[in-house]
């Protein structure tokens, strides 16, 4: 095996794989503090994960969000966009497209899932816009206005779905906005289970997102900026351009997700429909070393954890947010492989972290 | 319009100001030590979190308000000195580090909440007793707003002083600066980089510990999970705005706090909006003066990026 092949072969699988068995020992140590039996409790993950009735198929349908969000998020990096607020773009989005899916009617589905589809894309590229027009404009700073952003979108979703003549259903118990139209739902895979074909969506995007980055020429500009803005702006890339699109479709996938989710799984919109996904999916594209391919898989762990979570939280002492300490280190070590490399005493290859914002901040003038 | 002037109740109004600022401003000067001295602190949520629930923790088992604020300030430490080896000497993406240290702090809290707090039957310690400063609490407006407080918000006061002081009128916040502006001139001054940027990543631990004691030692007298909102981000967001000075920071802290205490005060004052649309209100003002509402602010010029010793 080539030297070439062999580095890859370190930084691609062995350290992302030995970051998450690290992640677990982790976990186990701090189940182990709080008093219960580290064994028992990953044999609850694993069970909630993968072999109860059901659990295979419900962790693919809690991946297929992931997958979008994650590759949102990755787009981002790929800028040095840290985009924080893919959890609101995802609200905006679902809203956007629920919207369009619970009041038109009479189209058939073919027509009518890509328009809702759509919507919510549009949707999610606008509220990240604003955050890609005010840095490109004034230079504000965007870990900050996205995760202002967020707030406002929660907020904006619960005054919509809570307020009459809005987007509020009538004659509901808890607030929530009409069933989307049946032509608009997204069709199940498995009978007897939630699995919609939003899993062939997201297995399609990975492939989309991977051409956009690296094959045309958004995704060179994209790259460019996020690699060396001088040198980008020498060459003359508009970077301001450039941070407004990259940012705009980062939300886009995120509004994906939203209306994917609701399309796919709830049929209908309540104020508390993302739950949390939009924040993991920052861990999963770090995970993913913001490659569209490792999304897949780091989607899937994150699919996994979040069911067997609940599992294990109702077998066993261990609250859910376990998985929390568990992501946090996966990252740490993923983002710091040098701690991996002198555990595993991996000695070749040259100790590389993960850079992923942007060195140079946007000159207002550029 | 005395009616009007009593209703809108402004030295109450104010007061509310000075308390909900309290944790802003003490988490913006935690990170303006930071990035002074070079180091994104995006972890002051994180760390915020951690003291409120260690603080809270800690005061609940051993009935000691004060060992719980020491407590706060300890475990706000613990986590600045994960991030400080993360992003100093592993040489992480500092945000990327911060952004761990946050998810940390949520899965830590989380667990250890469920195990050792939600199940608790016993009364919680209560809150931080309110000081009166003799004479100075007797002052029309003046004693009501500034002099009628607690611990945390007192503390907050005087620490705007001693970080201005310490940053501008000190040798040591002169190398703080090098090390934010040029490290590697600093470096060829003799200043030890590494040294200086632990000492202040620490130091920023202590008062975002301390801004954590607030919510569940001051404000409330118990642990919530996410207790503290999103209010890391919003003292990052005041830091910036107040041109990485303390009083700068301060005032921009006020102006959020301000924003929120009058968004939960308009509908005492008969304005009929929605509520979700008062509770945007500090967002929005965040963004909107992030944005360069009030001037263009420069940071530190060395800020964000690791250090690799020559």
């Amino acid at each position: 095996m080539s030297r070439r092949w062999r580095q890859l072969l370190i930084s691609a699988v062995v350290v992302p794989l030995a970051s998450v068995v690290a992640g677990f020992l982790v976990g186990a140590l701090a189940i182990l503090v709080t008093g219960s039996d580290p064994i028992q409790a990953y044999s609850a993950l694993f069970a909630g994960a993968f072999t109860n009735h059901n659990a295979a198929a419900e962790t693919l349908v809690s991946s297929i969000p992931y997958v979008f969000l994650g590759l949102g998020v990755a787009l981002g990096f790929r800028a040095g966009l840290f985009n924080i607020g893919a959890e609101g773009q995802f609200y905006v989005g679902a809203l956007a497209g629920v919207f369009v899916a619970f009041s038109v009617h009479g189209l058939p589905g073919i027509v009518e899932v890509p328009l809702a589809l759509l919507v919510g894309m549009a949707g999610g590229f606008f509220w990240a816009g604003i955050a890609g027009v005010l840095k490109a404009t004034t230079g504000a700073h965007e870990v900050i206005t996205t995760i202002m952003l967020n707030y406002i979108s929660f907020l904006l979703a619960s005054f919509l779905v809570n307020t009459k003549g809005l987007l509020l259903a009538p004659n509901v118990s808890t607030p929530r906005t009409p069933d989307v139209d049946p032509a608009a739902v997204l069709v199940t895979l498995i009978p007897g289970s939630r699995l919609h074909a939003g899993l062939l969506l997201a297995l399609i995007a990975v492939p989309i997102v991977w051409f956009l980055i690296e094959r045309t020429t958004i995704g060179f500009r994209i790259r460019a900026v996020g690699f060396n803005i001088d040198a980008a702006r020498t060459a003359g890339i508009s970077v301001r351009r450039t941070i407004v699109i990259t940012m705009g479709l980062s939300g886009a996938l995120a509004g994906l997700a939203g209306i994917v989710q609701v399309l796919g799984v709830n049929k209908h919109m309540t104020d508390t429909v993302a739950a949390g996904y939009g924040f993991d999916a920052i861990a999963v594209a770090l995970l993913a070393r913001s490659n569209p391919w490792g999304v897949l898989p780091a989607a899937l762990l994150f699919g996994a954890l979040r069911n067997g979570a609940s599992f294990m939280q109702l077998e066993t002492q261990v609250s859910s947010d376990l998985i929390s300490i568990i992501q946090a280190s996966v990252i740490v070590f993923v983002a710091a492989p040098v701690i991996v490399r002198w555990l595993l005493r991996l000695r070749e290859a040259p100790v590389q972290t993960l850079q992923i914002t942007q060195r140079d901040e946007v000159e207002a003038t550029s | 319009m005395a009616e009007l002037l009593q209703r809108i109740d402004l030295v109450g109004l104010l007061a509310a100001t000075l308390v909900t600022a309290t944790p802003l401003t003490l988490a913006a000067l935690g990170g303006m030590m930071c990035e002074r001295s070079g180091v994104v602190n995006i972890a002051l949520e994180g760390i915020m979190l951690t003291g409120a629930f260690v603080g809270y923790a800690v005061a609940f088992t051993t009935h000691n308000l004060w060992l719980g604020v020491l407590a706060a300030m300890v475990a706000g430490t613990g986590i600045a000195a994960i991030h400080a080896v993360l992003s100093i000497s592993l040489l992480v993406d500092q945000i990327v580090s911060g952004t761990v240290m946050n998810i940390l702090a949520v899965g830590i809290t989380g667990v250890f909440y469920r195990n050792f707090i939600e199940q608790a039957t016993v009364a919680g310690p209560g809150t931080l007793p309110h000081w009166n400063v003799p004479l100075l609490s007797q002052i029309p407006v003046i004693g009501p707003i500034f002099f009628q407080n607690q611990f945390v918000t007192y503390a907050m006061l005087v620490l705007i002083v001693v970080v201005h002081f310490v940053l501008f009128r000190t040798r040591w916040g002169l190398r703080t600066r090098a090390c934010g502006e040029h490290p590697r001139a600093a470096e060829t001054a003799g200043i030890n980089v590494y040294f200086v940027r632990y000492v202040n990543v620490i130091a920023s631990g202590a008062l975002g510990g301390l801004g954590g004691a607030y919510f569940s030692l001051q404000q409330i007298g118990n642990f919530l999970p996410n207790v503290t909102g999103g209010r890391g981000f919003i003292a990052l967001a005041a830091m910036i705005v107040g041109k990485w000075t303390p009083l700068g920071a301060f005032l921009a802290s006020l102006l959020f706090a301000g924003s929120d205490a009058v968004g939960s005060r308009l509908q005492i004052y008969g304005v009929h909006l929605p509520i979700q649309f008062l509770g945007m209100l500090p967002y929005v003002v965040t963004i909107v003066v992030v944005a360069g509402a009030l001037g263009r602010a420069v940071a530190p010029a060395a800020v964000g990026r690791p250090y690799r010793k020559s």
